[in-house]
């Protein structure tokens, strides 16, 4: 008989009044006995509308299956047959439109915690697990792979286990994309970012930074350097001001700059590294979609007084 | 790791090194610009590439050592390296047909400008430089100019090395005497460009400006870089550096220039030695 509550099992989380000032992750995770009881809300449905909602199609009910019966490494391999990523998409997927959009059980009540329940399976996996690689049967075809976002991790970690050549590049002086530059440690640390990289480099995908494509090197270079196929994962591009006066003025930041300044470039350990990050008294954040937030609760966290999103 | 295989002094307060990078060097062009990092945790600094040579895989970069980090990197000798060393950055330096150009060089932008004169007197355009600076010790590059300019004049605030006075001051008796260039470039420090642009409008002479604003990637990801050409809001990583100096709202490059000064001051109060 499956746990017929209504909630979902809260997610432990620093007091709203301690984390607005540190860099510390908000959520800490579930613990194996709340990932149990969380599973058990889980029907298991015949459809498993959950999984149509994925993108990268992980067999939901299937690993949920396996954390309620707390056989958590089982659920580990089940879900990385299909992502390479949990630790990250457990973090910052956006669930609420995705597996958990589309759960039955969210008709009446809440839906179950998908993405908690992979966070902590993964989690589980990096502090217990043991680490064992595939044999892989190499086909000695060379794959280019640009840019070491999620999306060229993803592809570089799929084609290895096929047993291709991968090469990823990278514009910047540090891989993951948007994971490094983008999604604040609080949201998403930087450890785990470097772990989940380390399970693809560990499959022998070769990463190069500092070389950005197009200009370093270019596509054609990389066909006759024997590259036979090579994936594009560039990323979203120039950000986009809103055209209005005066937004060349001291102040005003692009959300890509200021947070990059706080992630990539470490601007949180304010004295302890060189780069500058200025966010005054009072900030206005225009937007309110992922990257708004993130750049609200950086400002916060960072002294702001009052913050206020504008949209 | 990046290796310095060359160093020297330059004065005071300007260092040239030669660094292997062999991506820049085998693509590189007069005009564009790399991003390197000391270390972990350093700042990604921008710099105009003063040099490279295609066979020996190098890539010149000459830097003031102004603040925290370009003072660190000072300290590297032949032999240490870089971390990070990427690029080549931004467009090449646009060239058309001309028939004779006259480069204006302020204190540590002789070095951008040295790469974009070879280059056009390669292509049979005939050269001649201002190189200004703010005393004898700050005019760099002199001699290398001579190799390839007709006319290398150098100007110095205070006398002490060429004539005594401003570069545009060269710029303006030159024209006035009946001298006549097709295109001017001039690359310095924002006041001074700004300054020979007032003076070439008049002239009527075209002039290339080459800016470096504050920026991290490099890649146009971040738009820290805005600079307002023409009324329009430009990247200077990926839609310059080099830009028409007609068309540059330089106050707004010398306000945005400014923004961290602050931080800048505290950093070096407190990292530095």
């Amino acid at each position: 008989m499956p746990n017929m509550s209504l909630t979902k099992v809260p997610m432990p989380q620093q007091e709203p009044d301690v984390r607005n000032k540190n860099f510390e992750e908000v959520a800490t995770g579930y613990t194996a006995e709340m990932a149990i009881e969380e599973a058990t809300r889980c029907l298991n449905c015949k459809h498993k509308p959950c999984v149509t909602g994925c993108p990268v199609n992980v067999p939901i009910p299937d690993f949920i299956e396996h954390v309620a019966a707390g056989e958590f490494e089982k659920a580990y391999e089940v879900i990385t047959s299909e992502n390479a990523l949990p630790a990250i998409c457990g973090r910052v997927c956006p669930q609420e439109n995705q597996c958990e959009g589309k759960c039955v059980r969210g008709i009446k009540g809440e839906a179950v915690s998908i993405g908690r329940l992979e966070r902590f399976v993964a989690d589980y996996h990096m502090a217990n697990g043991l680490k064992k690689n595939p044999d892989i049967e190499k086909n000695g075809i060379k794959v280019a792979v640009v840019g070491s976002g999620p999306a060229g991790i993803t592809c570089a970690g799929e084609l290895a286990k096929k047993g291709y050549d991968v090469t990823i590049f990278e514009a910047l002086h540090k891989a993951g994309g948007v994971l490094s530059y983008g999604i604040p440690e609080f949201r998403l640390p930087k450890s785990l970012v470097a772990k989940e990289l380390e399970n693809v480099t560990d499959l022998g995908v070769d990463l190069e930074t500092n070389v950005v494509v197009g200009r370093s090197i270019t596509v054609d270079d990389l066909f006759e350097k024997g590259y036979q196929a090579v994936f594009l994962g560039t990323g979203a591009g120039l950000p986009n001001f809103l055209r209005i006066p005066g937004e060349n003025l001291l102040g005003v930041y692009s959300a890509n700059e200021f947070l990059t300044r706080v992630n990539l470039m470490k601007g949180y350990k304010k004295g302890e590294v060189p780069t500058p990050v200025k966010v005054g008294k009072k900030v206005a954040v225009v937007g309110a979609g992922n990257v708004a937030m993130d750049a609200a609760r950086t400002a916060k966290r960072l002294g702001a007084e009052e913050v206020y999103i504008i949209y | 790791m990046y290796k310095i295989v060359k160093k020297e002094v330059l004065n005071q307060a300007v260092i040239l090194m030669d660094v292997e990078a062999p991506y820049v060097s085998a693509r590189c062009e007069a005009g564009q610009f790399v991003i390197v990092r000391l270390g972990e945790d350093g700042e990604r600094i921008p710099l105009t590439i003063a040099d490279f040579d295609r066979e020996k895989n190098t890539v010149t970069i000459v830097f003031q050592t102004v603040g925290y980090s370009t003072k660190q990197m000072g300290k590297l000798e032949v032999g240490d390296g870089f971390d990070d060393f990427v690029g080549p950055l931004g467009k090449p330096a646009p060239f058309e047909k001309w028939d004779r150009v006259v480069g204006i060089a302020g204190g540590v932008g002789a070095a951008p400008l040295y790469p974009q004169l070879k280059k056009l007197s390669e292509q049979g355009v005939r050269c001649d430089v201002i190189i200004g600076g703010r005393s004898a010790e700050f005019v760099i590059l002199a001699e290398k100019f001579k190799e390839f300019c007709e006319n290398v004049y150098i100007m110095t605030d205070d006398g002490s090395l060429g004539e005594k006075g401003f570069g545009v001051d060269k710029l303006k008796e030159l024209v006035a005497n009946g001298e006549k260039y097709d295109h001017a470039i001039a690359i310095g420090p924002l006041i001074m460009m700004k300054f020979v642009v007032l003076a070439t409008k008049e002239m009527n002479l075209p002039t290339a400006v080459s800016l470096n604003p504050i920026m991290i990637d490099g890649t146009g990801m971040c738009g820290g870089c805005r600079v307002t050409v023409g009324g329009e809001t430009k990247f200077a990583c990926v839609d310059g550096p080099d830009f028409d100096g007609f068309l540059v709202d330089f106050d707004e490059c010398m306000k945005r220039q400014t923004f961290f000064k602050e931080e800048e001051h505290e950093c070096m109060m407190k990292m530095g030695e």
